[in-house]
């Protein structure tokens, strides 16, 4: 069922060609999603060695992985949850949440251990009462996040006001601003293990086959033995733990912390999850696109503020590129359909 | 099947419950701040109140067929870009050619949203996240990052929403004659009545000859029609136009929706409930400050009172609603 919908986008061909797993022909492979992400991932990188010389520097390189680390890292569980038929627009209020909760536990005198773990445990109980109220009234997460995000970013503003949080331990630095190796940073290197603990989740373990059943038809999931609500809570959960790390990492980085932390974040990771392949209804996507996705968000916003073009400017970019990328494949499977069936009366 | 008792009947009347809940609340801040509640204190909150109004109503239509419009605010901020440069660069023109210019430019942003759900098929919540940043862009590259102050802008196209009749102003007006209009459009036309069937059964609407997708290209434009106007109404009240003018009202007036009792799961709202809704969420704002609570208070209430009243929406959602074409059960 799940690879049936992976097959079905328009880059492949018809169903009934195909063999039912993924391992097929070399020309099917060469024809999915990814492979086309890779190439304009190749050439975004091509065009900013050619606008600036410096981007070929190992530190700028680096320095560039900075700008999507965190909203890369709240992609890997949203992925999962978009594939499961659910989505969270809160995540960014729940990072600003998680900030002033941090920042305030520093004014009591937290060390950075306690900050990073007060940060992922208040994440963990935002995502948690976002998938309680979703799962036990059966209310649409669109409604709940949407009040949510309100909620949370507003207790934020409640206890913080137009104030601002400093003076972090210099410990605590570490988790934004720290390298583990030569220009590898500790963000960057995080990232590429949850990337690869994703992977594994997704595509080779029984939770991860459930997740894509629950995506495809819910019903069809609760019948075949899935205790249904419980996946979604828990996706739920991780997505607010994942929010509320992406919240540690921010937070060391620039060392700070305002009410308005994070915000419009949830726009672009939602775009990196969808440019990556994920299907916004739910049901169809991979980890590896998404991981894709996020290098080629991550080069042109990097290439594009080579050219000095302003955020605001760059957000038409990041508008169009989701429209493009949710309807291009629309039209192709429209336009496909289209010259079957007059194949098909030809015959 | 009816649910009987008092408490469902007042729950599953939500204008009811939502009006008698409004006027509890008046008569609890005009207890503690009575000149809250004078006239002319209420008519000055209500103006403040009108456009969030305008819009839910207007909201509520697109969410009646199971559709989503976030791109309200930045069409707000387009719009009444658009308007107060056209207004610098041709200032002999009447408020009225600029309220219709405005209009004008909000059914074009509104059409491009509803083409993209209706002809292509993208869902509306993709297409709207995406032109609620293409539109805010836009107004970033048309004004270059500049402001429109007051004293660039000729009295005429300032003097409109602040004209006075009968002791309201011509927005407060304009808000009425709005919400009126739809709700003769919602009740009494063979297209109002299609849009309830279009959300309450899809299925059921494109066999009773119901073109869906049409349904919903129409409520993007008055949606984005009524956005227009209020952009223009927005930058001639404040009296200045930016690139953040109205950041983040696209969920004030989903908000208000929700709260007037209109399911997100399409073909359940009234009129009334939207606009009780936002005069709801207008008074929280307007009575916070007098009763002496700081304006940081406002986000977290109306998130909270949006997660509680989906709560309840959930369960009354159960005991009717105004249905064209119910779905069947077995």
């Amino acid at each position: 069922m799940m690879n049936e919908e992976v097959l079905k986008h328009p880059m492949t061909k018809d169903i009934k060609d195909l063999p039912d797993n993924l391992n097929g022909d070399w020309r099917n492979k060469l024809m999915r999603w990814e492979t086309l992400l890779m190439v304009f991932v190749a050439i975004a990188f091509f065009t900013n060695t050619q606008i600036s010389p410096y981007f070929l520097d190992p530190w700028s390189l680096s320095d560039a992985t900075f700008n999507f680390t965190e909203k890369a890292i709240i992609a890997l569980p949203m992925a999962l949850l978009i594939i499961a038929r659910d989505i969270d627009l809160s995540v960014a209020s729940t990072i600003a949440l998680a900030s002033v909760a941090m920042g305030f536990a520093n004014t009591m005198g937290a060390g950075p251990i306690e900050l990073a773990l007060i940060g992922m445990a208040v994440g963990t109980v935002a995502g948690f009462i976002n998938g309680w109220i979703i799962t036990r009234f059966d209310i649409p997460a669109i409604v709940v996040t949407i009040g949510t995000m309100s909620l949370y970013r507003g207790i934020a503003y409640i206890v913080l006001g137009d104030d601002v949080y400093r003076s972090y331990p210099s410990d605590f630095a570490f988790f934004g601003q720290g390298y583990v190796w030569g220009v590898l940073s500790f963000e960057f290197l995080l990232f590429l293990c949850l990337a690869v603990v994703f992977g594994i989740l997704l595509h080779k373990t029984t939770f991860g086959r459930r997740v894509y059943a629950i995506g495809n038809n819910p019903t069809a999931a609760l019948f075949s033995g899935i205790n249904v609500k419980r996946h979604r809570l828990f996706l739920f959960t991780l997505v607010g733990l994942f929010a509320g790390i992406a919240a540690v990492l921010l937070t060391s980085r620039i060392g700070s912390t305002r009410p308005s932390i994070a915000m419009g974040w949830e726009l672009e990771v939602i775009t990196m999850v969808v440019l990556g392949g994920v299907n916004i209804l739910g049901g169809a996507g991979s980890i590896v696109g998404v991981f894709i996705a996020v290098f080629l968000m991550g080069l042109v916003t990097f290439g594009m503020g080579l050219m000095n073009v302003p955020g605001i400017v760059m957000s038409i970019f990041t508008g169009c590129l989701l429209i493009l990328v949710i309807g291009t494949p629309i039209i192709w499977r429209r336009f496909l359909n289209a010259r079957k069936m007059r194949s098909n009366s030809g015959e | 099947m009816k649910n009987t008792s008092l408490l469902g009947k007042m729950i599953s009347h939500r204008e009811w419950l939502l009006g008698a809940i409004i006027v509890l609340m008046l008569m609890g801040v005009g207890y503690i701040a009575p000149f809250f509640v004078t006239p002319g204190n209420l008519a000055e909150a209500f103006d403040d109140t009108s456009i969030l109004i305008m819009l839910a109503c207007a909201q509520m239509l697109v969410i009646l067929t199971r559709c989503i419009d976030l791109s309200v605010a930045s069409n707000i901020a387009l719009t009444g870009m658009c308007v107060a440069l056209f207004n610098v660069a041709y200032p002999d023109t009447p408020a009225l050619v600029t309220l219709i210019l405005s209009i004008g430019i909000g059914i074009v942003l509104g059409a491009f949203n509803g083409i993209l759900v209706w002809l292509v098929g993208i869902p509306s919540i993709v297409v709207t996240l995406g032109t609620m940043s293409v539109y805010r862009g836009f107004v970033f590259l048309i004004s270059g990052g500049e402001w429109v102050n007051a004293h660039e802008m000729t009295p005429q196209f300032l003097a409109l929403p602040r004209a006075t009749f009968l002791d309201l102003t011509v927005l407060s007006w304009i808000a009425i004659a709005v919400t009126l209009a739809l709700f003769v459009f919602t009740r009494f036309t063979k297209t109002g009545l299609s849009i309830f069937a279009v959300g309450g059964n899809p299925k059921a609407a494109v066999y009773s000859g119901i073109n869906v997708g049409k349904y919903q290209f129409i409520t993007f434009c008055i949606s984005g029609a009524v956005a227009g106007m209020c952009g223009y109404l927005w930058v001639s009240r404040y009296a200045v136009a930016y690139v953040e003018v109205a950041v983040a009202f696209e969920l004030q007036v989903v908000a208000a929706c929700v709260i007037g009792g209109i399911s997100i799961a399409g073909g359940i709202g009234t009129i009334w409930g939207a606009a009780l809704g936002a005069i709801f969420l207008g008074l929280i704002k307007n009575a916070l400050p007098v009763i002496g609570i700081s304006p940081f208070w406002q986000l977290a209430i109306s998130g909270l009172v949006i997660v509680l009243a989906v709560i309840i929406n959930s369960r009354s959602e159960k005991c009717g609603g105004r249905r064209i074409l119910r779905e069947a059960h077995q």
